[in-house]
């Protein structure tokens, strides 16, 4: 095994299908896991893609028809569910599986075993999900796959407003999902606590490994609860239980309680790996050290802690008297601090710089400018009274898909751009991804900047269909138009991701002179990673090795 | 500092305001005064770029841009709302020209030219001065907007308006709209009648908001923010309408199959209107009479087991009350104009209107409809 994987993944020995298929089922080797999270992420995408673009196409014209209500709500459910739990997770799981042990110079996670666990998991969660569409309808024939919103606001998921098993499948599909999100945030905890290489402190470890850290600290806190919670919705399905059967004296308020003190955090545990992502990837390509090192450790602790308390931003409109609104206005505020330290930051790392804009910094710099936006009608959905007006219409909406596209999805792809030679060996073709990047730079405006009009104009969220003359049609019209750019974008992702594996250029151990650990091995690496434990006396060792006579050490 | 350069363009607005715009006696916050209209239209244009000429439009007062506009308002907590709004848009509008500014410049001037830069360049870990400098400002900003906000949240829900305020409690039902005015004995079901409120006689509707089944969303955007409707947990909201008209918006929280068509219409009317309007909805169905076939039709069949038509058998409290169908513009919430060929077509299947509706098609014959519908038509 060992010897196969000293290869490139594409030329690997000419074992039988079976035999490597084998290989990959039973490893618990945390390079080929990481793999597996993010090809597993990358087909869910495509799905979730598809549950996006139809709905885009219904809502392309006021009373179209090219879904009924029903199907359209299935739609929306599955996409929500599918691009948070089994696309943006798994994939940042992914690369935390692959790049923490590296970049800390170790040899596995700490856990290889829960590891593999923790991927099957997510993994038959995701199939639970999907297998709704067969097994939703259930005896009373109530019509497959849920169609109860991502949030699956109670009581709408009482038996008596969602017969069949639907709504079970998505209660189990996010309870099984959600153990393995535990498992890998432990799992995360566990290595970078206790495995970091001689003379790596907690002060000379790398920021993506830092952030990874953040983020599993907030997994463990945030998706607990909405593990107990569906498994209080499925005491109340099953068990005659009451907490959110209000016709019995339960409390739906209860429910977006305990959603969204997972939901809000969860939006930190998506972004934290991308600012780790951003945090590697415009050094190397600025040339730079990362500005104010320390600062941006504080900043994502803080951001951490902070992130615990904001929950109720969500719920402005449900009713909160006007201390309790008061309270998390302030705290949503608060949050742009630290976050807006990190911009400024990245902003003085490239100042200065020599910045070579390759496909994987082209993302990182439109993740800047997007993620700047984001940030700001954040700050405007914060404070609590414009909120009652923009709360569940379609500005929060382009609001959230700045954050995860244009935020977390940018930095997903420079990431992938960035790593990828790294993991198969090749190099991607250059051309392909800047037109990647364009297309999809393209398409993301067109799509989610108009998006932000409707919801001015009054547009609310997860309707079917709308009135003509409301003023909403011809930004709805561009909207769906940049929908196909994004998936040409995509599409020619793949395109490179699939010539590259097989025919990229060999990448060398260190293509982009980097300065970290895992540039400092083979790529891909072996299966042990390193031939000896690496020792470091800084943040940036392959620095202090390429420049003997003025290493960081000095300085930091 | 921010606030700062705001205040003194502003000098010179107040003085030539238009009467039009100038704000109420009972000025809630500074920030009104602050940013009256016709300020924010000129540093709109200037100070949030992003959506550019859109923003710009969609700003103008009153434009005819659309009728759920939320810079349209027309009453009371939906003005306060958007003098916020506008404080919090040039506040974010300015960080954006500035750090958007700064990145554009450092995107281009430090891109990595041909041949001159062979060596790293200087290797900088940070600086204090600059770390506290964007860790300190951004708390001022925060905080400025925290209490501006807070102050607008205290005065929104800490006290009722003043005023003699009208009482409604509104219903939420998959997927439609309960109207009752319980000091009026007035029930009535997706078309809300609010009177207008004046400065000589202040009439600010309170609005108590409950669900018969799902979560919903009361959102009119030009008269407030929107308030849930959540079954077993009663809320309240306010509205003080100064304009007079129709203004429209829908259920803003997904409720089921036809959230999308439960459409809320709110007429403000003036006060005489809104007395007449009362006074009508207050009498029963009809004076006795000869009971019409439709009639007979109607409480023979499941109709009554959902339907209130008051003075006669049909008492079902499930659905809307058709005491007075014929005075309403629309039916099914709002979806279809209430126009006797809608009304058969909907009686005879309600789910070509609404696929997923709680109306079930009886399967009524065509006289039977016809006879329905006649019978509904005398409902004025």
């Amino acid at each position: 095994m060992a010897t196969s994987e000293t290869l490139p993944l594409s030329d690997m020995s000419p074992m039988p299908l079976v035999e490597r298929l084998h290989q990959w089922v039973t490893t618990v080797d945390h390079k080929r896991l990481g793999i597996m999270y993010i090809a597993y992420a990358l087909l869910l995408l495509v799905i979730g893609g598809v549950e996006a673009t139809i709905m885009r196409i219904q809502l392309i014209r006021p009373h179209n028809d090219f879904v009924s209500p029903q199907v359209f709500n299935r739609m929306f459910t599955m996409h929500g569910t599918t691009m948070i739990f089994f696309v943006a997770m798994p994939v940042l799981f992914g690369f935390a599986n692959y790049l923490v042990p590296l970049m800390i110079g170790t040899r596995d996670m700490a856990f290889p075993r829960l590891n593999a666990f923790s991927f099957w998991m997510t993994a038959f969660g995701g199939l639970l999900l999907y297998f709704s569409f067969l097994g939703g309808d259930g005896l009373y024939g109530a019509g497959n796959a849920p169609d109860v919103g991502w949030w699956a606001y109670a009581p709408l998921t009482s038996p008596a407003f969602s017969p069949g098993h639907s709504t079970d499948f998505w209660t189990l599909s996010l309870l099984v999902s959600g153990i393995g999100s535990i498992g890998v945030a432990i799992n995360i905890i566990a290595t970078v606590l206790c495995l970091r290489c001689p003379g790596m402190t907690l002060g000379k470890m790398p920021l993506l490994p830092w952030m990874n850290l953040v983020m599993a600290g907030l997994v463990v806190l945030c998706v607990s609860p909405l593990t107990a919670a569906q498994l209080m919705l499925v005491v109340d399905r099953y068990l005659g239980g009451h907490f959110f059967d209000t016709q019995a004296g339960g409390s739906a308020v209860i429910w977006m309680h305990f959603f969204w003190i997972f939901g809000h955090p969860e939006v930190y545990v998506l972004v934290l790996p991308a600012f780790g992502f951003v945090s590697e990837i415009v050094p190397v390509f600025s040339r730079k050290t990362i500005f104010g090192y320390p600062i941006m450790v504080g900043a994502t602790i803080g951001i951490g802690f902070i992130s615990m308390s904001v929950w109720a931003h969500h719920m402005f409109t449900v009713g909160m008297d006007a201390v309790g609104n008061g309270f998390f206005v302030l705290t949503t505020m608060a949050i742009a601090v630290p976050t807006g330290i990190k911009i400024f930051n990245w902003l003085a790392t490239m100042w200065g710089g020599q910045i070579q804009y390759k496909t994987p910094m082209l993302f990182c710099v439109a993740f800047l400018f997007q993620f700047l936006i984001a940030g700001l009608t954040g700050i405007m959905l914060g404070a609590a009274p414009f909120d009652w007006q923009l709360s569940g219409s379609y500005f929060v909406i382009a609001h959230f898909h700045y954050v995860i596209v244009g935020g977390i999805l940018f930095a997903l792809f420079g990431a992938f751009y960035y790593w990828f030679p790294k993991m198969s060996g090749r190099m991607y073709n250059e051309a392909l991804g800047k037109l990647h990047f364009v297309l999809f730079f393209i398409g993301f405006h067109l799509t989610f900047d108009f998006m932000h009009i409707p919801g001015l104009l009054g547009m609310p969220r997860r309707i079917y269909t709308y009135e003509p003359g409301r003023g909403w049609d011809v930004w709805n019209l561009i909207v769906t138009i940049g929908v196909f750019f994004q998936a040409a974008g995509v599409l020619v992702f793949i395109g490179n991701l699939l010539w590259s594996l097989r025919s990229g250029p060999m990448a060398g151990s260190d293509p982009w002179d980097a300065w970290t650990l895992e540039w400092s091995t083979t790529s891909p690496p072996q299966a042990y990673n390193f031939a000896s434990v690496p020792e470091v006396r800084s943040r940036r060792p392959l620095w202090d090795l390429k420049h003997p006579e003025d290493p960081d050490w000095q300085y930091e | 500092m921010i606030i700062q350069s705001i205040r003194n363009p502003q000098v010179a607005m107040i003085e030539t305001r238009p009467e039009e715009y100038r704000v109420e006696e009972d000025t809630i916050l500074d920030v009104r005064v602050l940013v009256g209209r016709p300020l924010h239209t000129r540093l709109l244009r200037a100070l949030v770029p992003f959506c550019g000429a859109a923003f710009t439009a969609l700003a103008q007062p009153a434009a005819p841009l659309s009728p759920t506009n939320i810079f349209a308002p027309v009453s009371t907590p939906a003005k306060w709302i958007l003098d916020l709004s506008i404080l919090v848009l040039i506040v974010t509008g300015a960080i954006f020209t500035l750090v958007f500014g700064l990145l554009v410049y450092a995107a281009v001037k430090f891109r990595k030219r041909r041949v001159s830069e062979a060596c790293e360049p200087a290797q900088v870990y940070g600086s204090t001065q600059l770390e506290l400098a964007w860790t300190v400002v951004p708390i001022l900003i925060v905080v400025v907007l925290f209490l501006t906000a807070a102050r607008v949240i205290a005065s929104i829900q800490g006290a009722r308006p003043a005023g003699d305020a009208i009482e409604v409690t509104v219903i939420g039902h998959q997927f439609w709209w309960e109207y009752r005015y319980p000091s009026q004995k007035v029930v009535t079901a997706n078309e809300l009648h609010i009177p207008v409120s004046d400065a000589a006689h202040r009439t600010p509707t309170i609005l108590h908001l409950l669900s018969a089944d799902t979560d919903h969303s009361f959102w009119v955007p030009r008269l407030a923010g929107k308030t849930d409707l959540i079954p077993n947990h009663p809320n309240t909201m306010w509205v003080e309408p100064h304009e007079t008209g129709l203004y429209l918006g829908q259920c803003a929280q997904y409720c089921g199959t036809q959230h999308a068509k439960m459409l809320l219409r709110v007429y403000v009317q003036t006060r005489a209107e809104f007395d007449r309007w009362i006074q009508r909805q207050s009498q029963p169905a009809q004076p006795a009479g000869t009971v019409s076939e439709g009639q007979r039709t109607f409480e023979r069949t499941s109709c009554i087991n959902c339907h209130t038509v008051s003075g006669t058998a049909a008492d079902g409290t499930f659905g809307p009350d058709l005491t007075h169908l014929m005075s309403r513009d629309t039916i099914g919430s709002g979806i279809a104009a209430n126009t006797p060929e809608n009304l058969r077509r909907w009686i005879r299947d309600p789910s070509v209107f609404k696929p997923g509706c709680k109306m079930p098609a009886m399967g009524l014959s065509d006289p039977e409809v016809n006879a329905v519908t006649q019978y509904l038509e005398t409902l004025r």
